[in-house]
């Protein structure tokens, strides 16, 4: 087993790079139109990849979008990871009650299709990222849940916890000292699995308009803008897709690369897919 | 049904219980009017074969299940009820060494951070915790390096010894040891044995010793307590026990015990409900 990083987590981090210094690698004003140059060839002088139907240029506005676009796929994972880990935790730990409760509340929300709930959830909310952050959230939530009371469940009965407990330690001190310890790399490595996931449902809520507003780029809602154009310009109105499959597909290799890596000392299996049967 | 053998002496006794008994949801009686006393400073050694209700023994011990009915004291106090920080207190000096080496540690925590977690319990702050750890881990014949391992970096006799470190690291009085050496190789059990006795002798501390193994419980164990099904069906002082076993139930345990030479044990031994069951039990040496 290699202890080298593997290639997705290089890729991913220079996505990252590229996501926070995107607004200054632009070669041209990402919202300057120019009606005279409007869905220019790629390779264009001055705008290698083309421009849209306004004449702004794409690879400026690709790049700063990759702030924004790649936020509203990493912070609801983050924050379901949080939400997830918690309440999984307390689900495994808090007793009968509380594990019915908690997990049936679950059902009902993984009873929605995924894309659906979101885009009810965010259609309640104003549009913007704070949309995307809650609605994906909230879809990715159960899901994450599952993964840390699988974990929790696992455990929950070893004898190392009923150590710690004769030792005298309260259930807050056995679910953060001891407990959190063994959910927490598994929760980390599921994450990062959903990250490609949330990224192409972040997109997805754009191009609905239901994300980030115009004029502000962002790669659903480009993909949405240059619809039009998909049969009189179709190498320039495909790349906010192919962007999205591309950054897609690196965080589910990554995923998938610390999945094989992770455990070494107990297997970490694979966990249920969000979008499971849908 | 009740032994009153058990009930007579006693005062002073640092774990009493009293007819105790602990029914499972709709099973039959895990354990069915059990008495039982351990004084400060000795060994009772409690046997049976798997089934027998030794470990809800031991969880009623250490106040991890409550009774159904009966009392379980440890020097006075309910163990299922010590809570807060006078509670903690009292608790301290009631400590567990669980069985699998597998599950008796924290895998996601250093060797060392399971030690540090039951000082930090009992107040010891964190400037003396890596002092103290580095002591603990030498009396109980470990590297104090060995603290930054990982338990599936360690050996399964590293991993006990590292179990026996924790529960010595609040100074108890008592320690309730599950099957502690089950899992391990006899070499690797009789170095664990010894370790145990040797701490008593210098730290005065007792325990209820729990195993399937007659060999393991007779080198170690002052007293000891024979239960089957829930039930004690025998009990006495090591020596008298061993010269003149009462029960057929004994009696067939040390059949399949009788002075067989050393080998490496089976994970799990016959059960030796006939006498004269071909398969001995291995005894790491004469006691």
């Amino acid at each position: 087993m290699s202890r080298r990083p593997p290639l997705s987590a290089y890729a991913a981090a220079a996505l990252l790079l590229l996501a926070v210094a995107g607004p200054l690698l632009t070669p041209d004003d990402p919202d300057a139109g120019n009606l005279r140059e409007r869905l220019l060839a790629p390779g264009s002088a001055g705008h290698p990849l083309g421009t849209d139907t306004q004449g702004r240029d794409v690879l400026s506005r690709l790049l700063v979008a990759a702030g924004p676009s790649l936020l509203g796929g990493l912070l609801p994972v983050v924050v379901a990871t949080l939400a997830g880990g918690l309440l999984g935790i307390a689900a495994g730990l808090g007793g009968r009650t509380t594990e019915n409760v908690l997990l049936r509340a679950l059902d009902v929300l993984y009873a929605f299709p995924g894309v659906l709930l979101a885009i009810t959830v965010a259609t309640v909310l104003r549009p913007g990222l704070l949309a995307t952050v809650v609605s994906l959230s909230v879809v990715l939530t159960p899901a994450v849940t599952r993964v840390a009371f699988t974990e929790v469940r696992r455990i929950r009965t070893a004898a190392f916890l009923e150590a710690a407990r004769v030792s005298g330690a309260g259930a807050a001190s056995v679910a953060v000292r001891q407990v959190a310890p063994v959910v927490a790399p598994v929760l980390l490595v599921y994450a990062s699995s959903l990250v490609g996931l949330a990224v192409v449902y972040a997109a997805g809520l754009s191009f609905l308009g239901l994300g980030v507003p115009p004029p502000a780029a962002e790669w659903g809602a480009m993909l949405d803008e240059l619809r039009p154009s998909l049969l009189t310009r179709p190498e320039v109105a495909v790349l906010p897709a192919v962007t999205i499959l591309v950054v897609s597909v690196v965080f589910n290799c990554l995923g998938e690369a610390l999945r094989r890596r992770a455990g070494g000392g107990h297997e970490v299996g694979r966990p249920p897919a969000v979008e499971a049967a849908r | 049904m009740t032994h009153d053998e058990a009930a007579a002496p006693g005062d002073g006794a640092l774990l009493r219980l009293d007819r105790v008994s602990k029914r499972y949801r709709r099973d039959a009686l895990a354990l069915d009017g059990v008495s039982l006393r351990v004084a400060a400073g000795e060994t009772v050694g409690l046997v049976g074969e798997s089934g027998s209700g030794k470990s809800t023994l031991a969880r009623l011990a250490l106040g991890l299940l409550a009774p159904d009915s009966g009392t379980v004291r440890f020097d006075g106090h309910d163990p299922h009820r010590l809570r807060g920080t006078a509670g903690r207190r009292v608790r301290a000096r009631l400590q567990f060494v669980p069985q699998q080496p597998r599950g008796s540690l924290n895998p996601a925590l250093r060797a060392g951070e399971a030690v540090a977690f039951a000082l930090r319990l009992h107040g010891t702050p964190r400037r003396e915790r890596p002092d103290r750890v580095a002591d603990l881990f030498r009396k109980v014949g470990l590297d104090p390096g060995l603290a930054r391992r990982r338990p599936r970096e360690l050996s399964g006799g590293q991993v006990q010894r590292v179990a026996v470190a924790r529960a010595l690291a609040t100074r108890p009085d008592l320690i309730v040891c599950d099957e502690p050496t089950s899992a391990l190789d006899t070499t690797v059990q009789a170095q664990v044995l010894d370790l145990l006795a040797g701490l008593q002798e210098r730290l005065g501390v007792a325990y209820l010793f729990i195993s399937h193994d007659l060999a393991v419980v007779r080198r170690l164990a002052h007293r000891v307590v024979v239960l089957r099904h829930g039930r004690i069906v025998e009990e006495g002082d090591a020596a008298s026990l061993w010269e003149v076993p009462r029960h057929p139930y004994t009696r067939a345990l040390l059949a399949a015990d009788d002075g067989a030479p050393a080998r490496r044990r089976a994970p799990e031994p016959p059960t030796p409900t006939r006498p004269g069951d071909p398969e001995p039990v291995g005894e790491p040496s004469a006691p």
